[in-house]
């Protein structure tokens, strides 16, 4: 990388969805034609570059590409064209509910998701404390995961990936979770890993108004192409005019509206 | 090549870690949990025994010995194999927030799997002394047996872990499959001796699994040689199916999510 300050560089990035569906032997054998592959490209050649520290919003209709670009950056995909390049930071993307081994209890599953994450096992000790007392599971850190609440459930993974700090963290829509406290709790954590100067963040959200308060730079996507990369208060006024001309769901106002309800609350 | 031992490195502490905590979490249901590691292949030692000394009359010598081996090693490539074709599926949850590369999964699986085998390869240490089995140097040369039989099942499932992603039902083929092996790997019979003359040797030759156990036997047992000729080309073999089930993991992993 020529610049150090240069976190994720994503350079032409392709990704396609080839919809081969798992199929079955029967099918194969008596379907002597080629099956035919559809190929649905979600993101169709984008590049940018995330600073240290930025704070940076993808914010696009459904179906743009965001989280699948997410999910490559996290390494989950693997990038049909161009490359993605993250150096040798730690990354975590937070998105609902973190893989856990249901038959495993609280804490081996905090172990295995951290070492996942790339921490030592020392490191995770120094943190487990912490994960535990933000986690609020008390004595159940002890019970297997599959008797969990889902409220205990998501309780657990959002502490994981918070108190973890990771270099980099990608959130997928999921500020907050739990119950009235714990949201209030939890957003407020966030707020303060995101506001860490030398964390490097990307937030996936419908809210404009969680974008607003949060992103330094936003990303607006569009139906897989790069529309407009720039400072928050230059591209969000363009992309909620774009928004209001063609249609929304109302479901996803719905939505940001309580967000948005979430974050005042927070602020009085 | 390199960035599979890289990787091993990496999750080193994650194998052994998710190893341990599996182990545990078998045991933590009850007391009698690690005892079945034991058990159960001491009980299907029962049957298969009943049905050969009283049922067909024809047995080897230390026959509960022998089939007790047999059954031990089969279910760990049995175990291994059968759990490879929805690894993926089965950690859906995780492999989709997390990169984790998929042999991991399998050596995991594999550490468990060889540890209940330990397990229950005390039991023969126990035996070995009640049946009078006259010990000699030779069973050190059941090492590169068991060698050949990890490399063996770790080749066969990645390659397995990699189909059962894209192809549905290969979960039913697969037990078939593995059941055919189970009856020609001669685990409650000797194939040398009970099969007639040119297929017992093809048997031993040509299904891994029945070299393997006869290799076993040979050495903690009858104090001879394993098959060295048998087990050099089933290394080869192995160490190819090693090579082409990891590179098509590797090929093939990143597109796992778009597909189950």
């Amino acid at each position: 990388m020529a610049d150090n300050n240069v976190v994720i560089e994503v350079k032409d990035l392709h990704i396609r969805y080839k919809t081969v569906r798992a199929k079955s032997i029967k099918k194969s054998l008596f379907s002597l034609k080629k099956s035919q592959i559809d190929e649905f490209e979600a993101v169709k050649g984008i590049s940018f570059n995330v600073e240290k520290g930025e704070i940076v919003g993808l914010i696009g209709k459904n179906g743009s590409g965001k989280s699948t670009t997410l999910r490559s950056i996290a390494g989950i995909f693997s990038p049909d064209e161009g490359s993605i390049d993250i150096g040798d930071h730690t990354i975590s993307l937070m998105a609902i509910g973190v893989g856990f081994n249901k038959e495993l209890s609280g804490k081996d599953n905090i172990y295995l998701a951290g070492l996942l994450l790339g921490f030592t096992e020392e490191q995770i000790r120094a943190k487990y404390k912490e994960i535990v007392k933000f986690s609020e599971l008390g004595k159940f850190i002890h019970s297997p995961v599959r008797t969990y609440s889902s409220g205990m459930y998501s309780k657990l993974a959002f502490s994981i990936t918070a108190i973890l700090e990771t270099d980099i963290i990608l959130i997928d829509e999921v500020l907050s979770v739990g119950d009235m406290k714990f949201k209030k709790k939890s957003l407020k954590k966030m707020k303060e890993l995101i506001s860490d100067s030398n964390r490097t963040v990307m937030i996936v959200s419908h809210s404009t108004e969680t974008i607003r308060k949060l992103c330094t730079r936003v990303i607006w996507l569009h139906e897989g192409n790069l529309k407009m990369d720039g400072p928050t208060d230059e591209v969000l006024p363009a992309y909620k005019e774009f928004m209001s001309t063609s249609e929304t769901s109302k479901k996803k106002a719905k939505k940001a509206k309580k967000e948005e309800k979430l974050l005042q609350y927070l602020d009085e | 090549m390199k960035k599979f031992i890289a990787n091993l490195k990496r999750y080193k502490s994650y194998m052994i870690y998710s190893a341990k905590a599996t182990l545990k979490g078998e045991v933590a249901g009850s007391r009698l949990n690690w005892l079945w590691w034991i058990l159960d292949p001491f009980l299907f030692m029962l049957v298969y025994t009943f049905m050969a000394l009283v049922v067909f009359g024809k047995g080897e010598p230390y026959f509960p010995l022998y089939v007790f081996i047999g059954l031990n090693m089969y279910d760990f490539f049995n175990r291994t194999v059968r759990k490879s074709v929805r690894m993926v599926k089965r950690n859906k949850s995780m492999i989709s927030k997390v990169y984790i590369p998929k042999y991991v999964l399998i050596i995991n699986e594999m550490i468990v799997n060889a540890f209940k085998m330990c397990v229950a390869f005390m039991l023969v240490v126990v035996m070995i002394p009640v049946y009078r089995v006259p010990l000699t140097w030779h069973v050190l040369e059941a090492i590169p047996v068991f060698l050949v039989l990890l490399l063996l099942t770790f080749g066969c499932s990645c390659i397995i872990l990699n189909l059962g992603v894209f192809v549905s039902d290969l979960a039913n083929v697969v037990v078939v499959l593995l059941k055919l092996v189970f009856y020609m790997s001669g685990v409650f019979y000797n194939i040398q001796t009970r099969v007639p003359e040119p297929y017992n040797m093809i048997l031993l030759y040509g299904n891994p699994i029945a070299g393997l156990l006869q290799g076993a036997r040979n050495c903690i047992l009858y104090g001879t040689s394993p098959y060295y000729d048998m087990l050099g080309i089933w290394f080869v073999i192995s160490v190819v199916l090693c090579i082409v089930g990891v590179r098509s993991i590797m090929k093939y992993e990143n597109s796992y999510v778009k597909v189950i």
